[in-house]
């Protein structure tokens, strides 16, 4: 059966390789992570599987603000346009024998991922650690990206590490550039519906960088559904990533929160046993105005960026208000 | 080129000397170039040499007294047979050399910005100066008086500024002029105008439209992350909003300025197409308040002040000497000098080398590394040294970032005092400097990422800003 978490800790402590533990709640994605270790000083990682036209797969593990294009992915993989989508889910406990909203280079351990090809951001070379599952949603460990390495080392796989943003043209002269790493063998699964349920595709969470493969778009085969359809979802897509704006910058009661938090966490460390010392009943007033002197422009920051997404949302709205309007009386005018 | 009181400029051309016998070529020092050119001339009659000592006598007696108002002209007279040692070059491609504030002030004829203007900027706005303005950043102007006694009077009037949008990358350098645009849009509660120049990095760095124009809302996104008020900025760019009255005035200006004028001032050549001889008057007119009839119609007499480095000045000289003789007041200037690059103090920081500069895309870690790895300091090569003879402080790169974005006066002056006695070491001034960095690129990143596709389409929309002066 599959390697389960001790398993892998323990052969981490034999390697010697130093990482912290966080349990915590069972969690399935990124965001839900990060409400745990968020604040550890690590970064966290956002992991993708992803299965190709043959049957080949593919681990993508990325930092949570990397853009991650599948169909660019593709392309640089030598699987063309359209060639990359997310692995159904039981192959994530077929292949990578991990629960949903686990994947984790990890993982790889399992025999049954002898294929699966691992390809990890470059951006977390420059991270001082990253975090991961540990084959278990109710764990995160945090190691450095070297360590990560000696650990794929020594179950025999090779740590790849790629610029996931990066978009150079594939061509005639300009053979993909990550085809090398593409699996050289597929896998066979039992056979699970092909058809990938377009509900799935709209993402729920409030910021549009995406975390664990249930919530992240799905890249549409261009076969499966009609091209508008397809081009209709990619816009609403669009569009929604584009409005969604990031709160604290659109939501009252986070704007609010935000600067209680800035002012109370200011205040409470300058009120220490020095100071009540040094400034006795001046404390006060003193408190005060370094409160004013350091917040006063990162307030005011918050607040003009508040006040912009606000009137952003405003002017979007006027405008799609004219243009129904606009084509409201044009329909009335083709009436007649 | 100086020009001589009421002689037209155009008889001094910078046209080879042989062409015209009159013509005189001037070095920055204003004589000895006059005798050399004289000295080559061919043979002539008695009254043209006549004429000629007349003029010379003239020109004798106007060298000290530069008038400003014929300043225009470019002082880049690379072909002169100069006893200068090779001078720094500053245009608006090109940036390098030493360069001494001093002389490029007195080379461009603009005027320095003392303390006195300093404390009256401080009396009229009601808050304290903006850190550029108190270190010396921001250290010329033309014309910021006139602005002032206007404002007094309680005639406003708009920001215009802009960038040329050649990389993606986004370095410390480049946010300097925003950063303090938006501290004058604030202090002063004045709209603004940002230019986007597309079609100049297109013609210059021969990039194609569509991808200048994708730099152009890139960058846009930075520059909105600066944290400008959307209810009093337009942001455009020349691809999209060339036309209407933006080019009537564009016309009005090409006709002010010959091909002579131009070529003297920006140093093109035979071999250059024509979109860079046309394109300065894209710069110059959004100067004019006509050239945004969405904006300021009713409103001709509104006044412009312009920040920007001072390697811009070229086109604004252009446009002051021109805006008179089409019924539009001079754009008043107030000017930076350059972002030193991390490895020292020649030249200006480059898109080019990531290694001499902060991108406003570094993670904590690469701004430490960089500032520990490459910036050029002048501490001393061991601390035992360092605590004897103290840090130069003239060279040293980490204080002179300080400087910069420090705001605390007296902390800024702690350090170079401990600095510079030798009691601090630079391992301290660097860390200071990291810290400080990173929480500005850290506070740049979120505020960037709140900036979504609508939001530039919002601020890029020609649409009315009917509370831009409250």
């Amino acid at each position: 059966m599959g390697y389960t978490k001790e398993q892998l800790l323990a052969h981490l402590q034999e390697l010697r390789i130093d990482f912290i533990k966080y349990d915590h709640p069972v969690v399935l994605t990124v965001e839900a992570q990060a409400k745990y270790v968020g604040n550890v000083g690590s970064a966290l990682s956002k992991n993708l599987f992803l299965k190709d036209k043959k049957h080949r797969y593919y681990i993508i593990s990325a930092l949570p603000e990397t853009k991650v294009d599948l169909k660019v992915l593709s392309q640089r993989l030598g699987l063309g346009k359209g060639g990359l989508r997310m692995a159904p889910e039981e192959a994530l406990g077929e292949i990578l024998q991990v629960p949903l909203g686990c994947v984790t280079p990890f993982s790889l351990v399992n025999e049954s991922a002898r294929n699966v090809s691992l390809l990890l951001d470059q951006g977390f070379k420059s991270q001082e650690s990253c975090i991961f599952h540990p084959l278990a949603n109710d764990t995160s460990i945090s190691l450095q990206a070297i360590d990560l390495d000696a650990y794929l080392i020594s179950i025999g796989r090779e740590p790849i590490y790629v610029d996931l943003e990066a978009t150079p043209k594939v061509g005639k002269d300009q053979p993909p550039d990550l085809a090398a790493f593409a699996p050289s063998e597929s896998i066979a699964l039992p056979d699970y519906a092909e058809k990938i349920p377009p509900s799935e595709s709209l993402p729920k969470s409030h910021v549009p960088t995406n975390s664990k493969p249930k919530e992240v778009k799905v890249a549409k085969p261009a076969k499966a559904t009609t091209a508008k359809v397809a081009k209709v979802e990619k816009e609403k897509e669009k569009s929604l990533v584009g409005s969604v704006p990031l709160a604290p910058f659109s939501d009252v009661d986070q704007f609010a929160e935000e600067i209680l938090n800035k002012t109370s966490a200011l205040l409470l460390s300058e009120i220490t046993e020095d100071s009540i010392k040094q400034h006795g009943e001046e404390l006060g007033s003193m408190v005060s105005n370094t409160i004013r002197k350091r917040l006063s422009n990162e307030l005011k920051n918050l607040a003009v960026m508040f006040k912009n997404t606000s009137y952003t949302e405003g002017f979007s709205a006027g405008i799609h208000y004219q243009q129904k309007q606009d084509s409201h009386l044009w329909g009335n005018t083709l009436d007649l | 080129m100086v020009c001589l009181g009421r002689i037209c400029p155009d008889m001094l051309i910078n046209g080879p000397i042989d062409a015209n016998p009159y013509s005189i070529r001037l070095n920055s020092d204003g004589r000895t170039g006059a005798v050399a050119a004289i000295s080559a001339q061919p043979p002539e009659s008695f009254s043209a040499s006549l004429l000629r000592s007349l003029l010379l006598l003239l020109l004798l007696l106007q060298s000290d007294t530069f008038d400003e108002s014929c300043e225009s002209g470019g002082m880049e007279n690379e072909n002169e047979t100069n006893t200068e040692p090779v001078e720094a070059e500053v245009n608006p491609w090109e940036v390098s050399g030493k360069i001494d504030y001093d002389k490029l002030i007195d080379k461009f004829g603009c005027q320095r910005l003392d303390q006195s203007l300093i404390d009256r900027v401080h009396r009229l706005t009601s808050r304290p100066p903006h850190v550029f303005l108190r270190r010396g950043v921001f250290f010329a102007h033309r014309d910021l008086n006139e602005i002032l006694d206007a404002y007094e009077r309680g005639d406003k009037f708009y920001l215009y500024t802009g960038r040329g949008p050649s990389s993606e990358a986004l370095h410390l350098g480049h946010l300097v002029p925003f950063m303090f645009t938006k501290y004058l849009q604030d202090a002063f509660k004045v709209p603004l105008v940002i230019q986007l120049t597309d079609d100049e990095k297109c013609m210059w760095k021969n990039l194609s439209v569509e991808e200048s124009q994708r730099l152009a809302r890139e960058n846009a996104k930075d520059i909105i992350a600066c944290g400008f008020d959307i209810t009093r900025t337009f942001i455009f760019s020349d691809f999209d909003y060339v036309g209407g009255a933006f080019y009537k005035n564009m016309v009005k200006v090409s006709k002010c300025v010959t091909y002579n004028k131009v070529v003297g001032i920006f140093g093109f050549t035979g071999e250059d197409h024509i979109g860079k001889v046309s394109f300065p008057p894209v710069q110059a007119v959004p100067s004019f308040p006509s050239s945004f009839p969405h904006l300021f119609s009713g409103k001709e007499n509104l006044r412009c002040l312009i920040p920007c480095a001072i390697d811009q000045d070229p086109y604004f000289r252009m446009t002051r000497d021109v805006a008179p003789r089409i019924g539009y007041h001079k754009p008043a200037l107030i000017e930076s000098s350059f972002f030193p690059a991390l490895q020292g103090d020649t030249g200006k920081m480059s898109a080019s080398d990531p290694n001499s500069a902060i991108y406003v895309t570094d993670t904590p870690k690469e701004i430490k590394d960089k500032i520990n790895k490459y910036a050029f300091t002048g501490g001393q090569d061991t601390k035992e040294k360092q605590r004897l003879y103290g840090a130069n402080l003239e060279v040293d790169i980490p204080v002179k970032y300080l400087s910069f974005f420090l705001d605390d006066d007296d902390e800024l002056e702690y350090i170079k005092q401990e600095y510079g006695s030798g009691r601090m070491l630079t391992f301290d001034v660097k860390k200071r400097l990291i810290d400080l960095l990173t929480e500005l690129v850290e506070r740049h990143k979120r505020a960037r990422a709140t900036v979504t596709e609508e939001m530039v389409d919002a601020f890029m929309a020609a649409r009315p800003l009917p509370s831009m002066f409250s």
